[in-house]
């Protein structure tokens, strides 16, 4: 049982929470991820660490709440508990100095993607982030952001904020301007498809961490897994970042499909 | 173990002299062997309720007394944990249930456990004077183990064994599986400070998520658990050694000693075509979903695919429990396709029986090739190759060859695949100082289940790459005598 210290609801859609979870703080890296549950017949759902603060014990987890899973959390309140946690989870961001690292994140995956940029800027890198959203409205952790980046690409489908346009266009007219040398992406797998496809073909080394369905989250039951180089892999041990341009984004997108 | 002078002394006893004169062997020998009461397959197949329902009192009474009480009590030998089996048969006979139960634990963790899951034909009834020397079939040894367990446990007399005073000396315990209970068990009664941590929200590793209720009921696993907890054992859920807590941080937490039974959970895959179509899992994905999900539950949150006409890829223990399962969500057409025939599978006989009962279809001699999806990628059929056997490969089983061009598709919708697991990789590559075979297994010591760093003893499945409950069980047990060796040694060197 692990106690909400913190609410806060960042967008319509997106809340923010501070959970106590002493040995996770303490241990986790970016990248990392932990399986929660609610209540005695909730699933086991995975979530990126945003940030963690080990000196009060405490993880942060941002959630969008889309689907009955995730809205059973976002219904949590402080004081409340969620009835079990694990983690940290999967294998933490390879981190070193690149040089310039764009950070691509979208919808969903701007808040996975945040202790990437934090990161990655305290190893030294030229971070250029860029977030992407359907809307104005749904612009999520732009300060937070903001603080730690070199520049900031905001884009919007709509064109109520930022630009106008896909986030394959924020990242374009970067690579063609300047010299990239890695490229981290995370949000709804078709993005990642795309963004990896753009890369692809300027030969940016490009990193996208796979958001499967998961069940235990510890290497136990294969329903993550994900075709790389050709090679089964499970995402919840071997990733979840993989090489984007090795990944089979066409098999896991059937397989996200497989329950709707 | 017990040494042969102890089963004298024992056999000596003037109750068991008297008992063995109360009839004679002809009479003995000519009582037919026990039939295990089972809930009708019509109904079973539709409900998840335990399909074997125990002997009555009446049935046990009169299955002890086919036991001859040998002088030279062969079953024991065929028990991975020697139970002094005559005992506890004898005093189900003079009618000492709870005495019978006592028997068992001398030397068996979880009698509750294995007398239900235990491959008792391979095991101790392989061996009995029956099978042996008579040609008829074995004393019912599994069923009269179940039903001293049981007696015990819903008399609600469950005896908590003497523990000795606490040393205060801090013991981890990695996985919550029968290896890790049984060693948790033992050092808990020998005074230490047991903490036993499980990667998993829920405790009991495979006897909870693996094996289902219509075989294993969970009340059965939480019984034992909290038996133990009583012990004084601490558990911890939702905690994986080497990432929630590294092995370093458990030294510097105190614990002075750590037994890893981390299982064998990582699942294989046979890497043929389509085999991430969506509806083709995992056993352990499967089973992991209905029983410690409970997915099949209309309350649970977790999905699991209902499929139509399934198939189940194997010829284990967990390859049965999945087609029974799938049988009893509603499946109407439930195979098992396997590639060698029903004589090398290595499921329990009673597991195979049911099975058939059920109403399961054994494709044997098949072995798929590839499957196939529709435009969604859901799985739709499957091609399997016909098999024959051939001369007998290392595991002494005969080989199974391919018949050239001969090949069939079959139509599925849902696929589980269950060849089998490897070892759990998550202790042998967060830990340091271990010794770890090609197979991803940890070396030990088989004496005394030490492992390369003489603070780390290990067993069950992590060691032996998937294997029995009993062998697990056995394996923690003698870990915990000799940790608690290698202990008073320390403590000796250091005064
Ligand atoms: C479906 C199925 C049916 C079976 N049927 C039979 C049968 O009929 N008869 C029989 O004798 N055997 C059967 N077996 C085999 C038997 O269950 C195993 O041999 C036995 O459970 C092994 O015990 P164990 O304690 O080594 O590991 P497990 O039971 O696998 O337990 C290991 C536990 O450790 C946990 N763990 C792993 N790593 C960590 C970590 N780093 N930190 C914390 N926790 C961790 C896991 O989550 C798990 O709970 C069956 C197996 C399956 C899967
Ligand atoms: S979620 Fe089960 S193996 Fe990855």
């Amino acid at each position: 049982m692990n106690k909400i210290v913190s609410k806060e609801n960042l967008s319509e859609k997106v809340v923010k929470f501070e959970i106590e979870a002493p040995l996770i703080a303490k241990s986790r890296r970016a990248g990392h991820f932990v399986i929660v549950r609610v209540g005695k017949k909730g699933e086991r759902i995975p979530y990126t660490i945003a940030s963690s603060n080990p000196e009060k014990g405490t993880i942060t987890l941002v959630i969008q709440n889309v689907g009955k899973s995730s809205q059973k959390v976002c219904q949590l309140e402080v004081g409340d508990y969620v009835t079990d946690m694990v983690g940290p989870l999967g294998k933490a961001t390879h981190i070193e100095k690149f040089g310039t690292v764009i950070c691509a994140g979208g919808g969903v995956g701007v808040a996975p993607i945040f202790p990437i940029i934090e990161a990655m800027k305290k190893a030294g890198n030229r971070v250029i982030s860029i977030i992407a959203a359907r809307t104005k409205d749904l612009v999520i952790l732009e300060d937070e952001i903001r603080k730690l980046s070199d520049e900031v690409i905001i884009m919007t489908d709509d064109g109520s904020y930022g630009k106008k346009g896909l986030i394959t266009q924020g990242i374009e007219e970067v690579i063609q301007r300047e010299k990239v040398d890695l490229c981290v992406t995370i949000g709804p797998a078709i993005m990642m498809k795309f963004v990896s496809e753009l890369t692809k073909k300027y030969d940016v080394p490009t990193l996208a961490s796979l958001n499967t369905i998961m069940v235990d989250g510890t290497g136990m039951c294969g329903a993550c897994r994900v075709t790389v180089g050709g090679k089964t892999k499970f995402v919840c041990v071997d990733g979840p970042e993989f090489d984007a341009h090795q990944v089979d984004f066409d098999e896991m997108l059937m397989r996200l499909r497989a329950y709707s | 173990m017990p040494t042969q002078e102890y089963l004298k002394t024992e056999r000596a006893q003037e109750w068991r002299e008297a008992l063995r004169k109360t009839m004679r062997n002809k009479e003995r020998t000519d009582i037919p062997r026990v039939k295990m009461p089972e809930v009708d397959p019509e109904i079973r197949s539709h409900t998840y309720d335990e399909v074997n329902k125990g002997l009555s009192v009446e049935q046990a009474l009169n299955e002890s007394h086919r036991c001859l009480d040998c002088v030279d009590p062969t079953c024991i030998t065929g028990c991975p944990v020697e139970i002094n089996i005559p005992k506890f048969i004898k005093n189900i006979e003079r009618s000492e249930f709870l005495e019978a139960a006592k028997a068992l634990k001398e030397t068996s963790a979880l009698p509750a456990v294995c007398g239900r899951v235990c491959p008792q034909e391979k095991q101790c009834e392989s061996q009995c004077f029956y099978t042996l020397k008579l040609n008829k079939p074995a004393v019912a040894i599994g069923h009269l183990e179940r039903f001293a367990a049981d007696f015990e446990r819903e008399s609600g007399n469950i005896s908590i064994p003497d523990i000795a005073p606490a040393n205060n000396i801090k013991i981890a315990v990695v996985g919550s599986g029968p290896a890790g209970l049984a060693f948790a068990g033992d050092a808990a009664k020998m005074g230490y400070d047991v903490t036993v941590f499980e990667a998993l929200h829920d405790l009991g590793g495979v006897l909870r998520y693996g094996i289902p209720e219509f075989r294993l009921p969970n009340e059965i696993v939480d019984v034992e658990i909290n038996g133990l907890k009583k012990m004084g054992v601490k558990f911890e859920t939702n905690c994986i050694i080497g990432k929630t807590i590294s092995q370093e941080n458990l030294k510097a937490d105190g614990f002075k000693g750590i037994f890893v039974g981390s299982g064998a959970g990582l699942p294989n895959f046979m890497n043929i075509p389509g085999e991430n179509l969506i509806g083709v899992m995992s056993c352990n994905e499967y089973l992991t979903r209905v029983n410690l999900m409970q997915a099949a539950d209309p309350d649970s949150d977790t999905p699991v695919h209902i499929g139509k006409k399934v198939a189940v890829i194997g010829g284990g223990n967990t390859a049965m429990d999945g087609v029974r399962t799938a049988r009893r969500l509603g499946a109407e057409k439930a195979m098992i396709v396997y590639r060698r025939s029903e004589e090398e599978m290595p499921a329990r006989i009673e597991e195979i029986k049911h099975a058939k009962e059920e109403g399961i279809e054994f494709l044997t001699l098949h072995n798929p090739l590839r499957y196939e999806g529709d435009e969604k990628g859901r799985v739709q059929r499957m091609l399997l190759q016909r098999m024959e056997l051939g001369e007998p490969d290392a595991s002494e089983r005969r080989r199974p060859v391919a018949i050239e061009g001969d090949t069939v598709w079959v139509d599925v919708d849902e696929v589980i695949v269950s060849v089998g697991v490897s070892p759990n990789p998550l202790i042998p590559s967060s830990f340091s100082g271990l010794e770890v075979t090609k197979w991803g297994t940890i070396v030990v010591n088989q004496d005394t289940m030490q492992t390369a760093d003489e603070t780390i003893f290990a067993g069950g499945d992590i060691v032996r790459g998937g294997a029995t409950v009993i062998l697990a069980m056995g394996d923690g047990r003698k870990a915990a005598k000799a940790m608690d060796e290698y202990m008073r040694g320390q403590k000796s060197e250091g005064q």
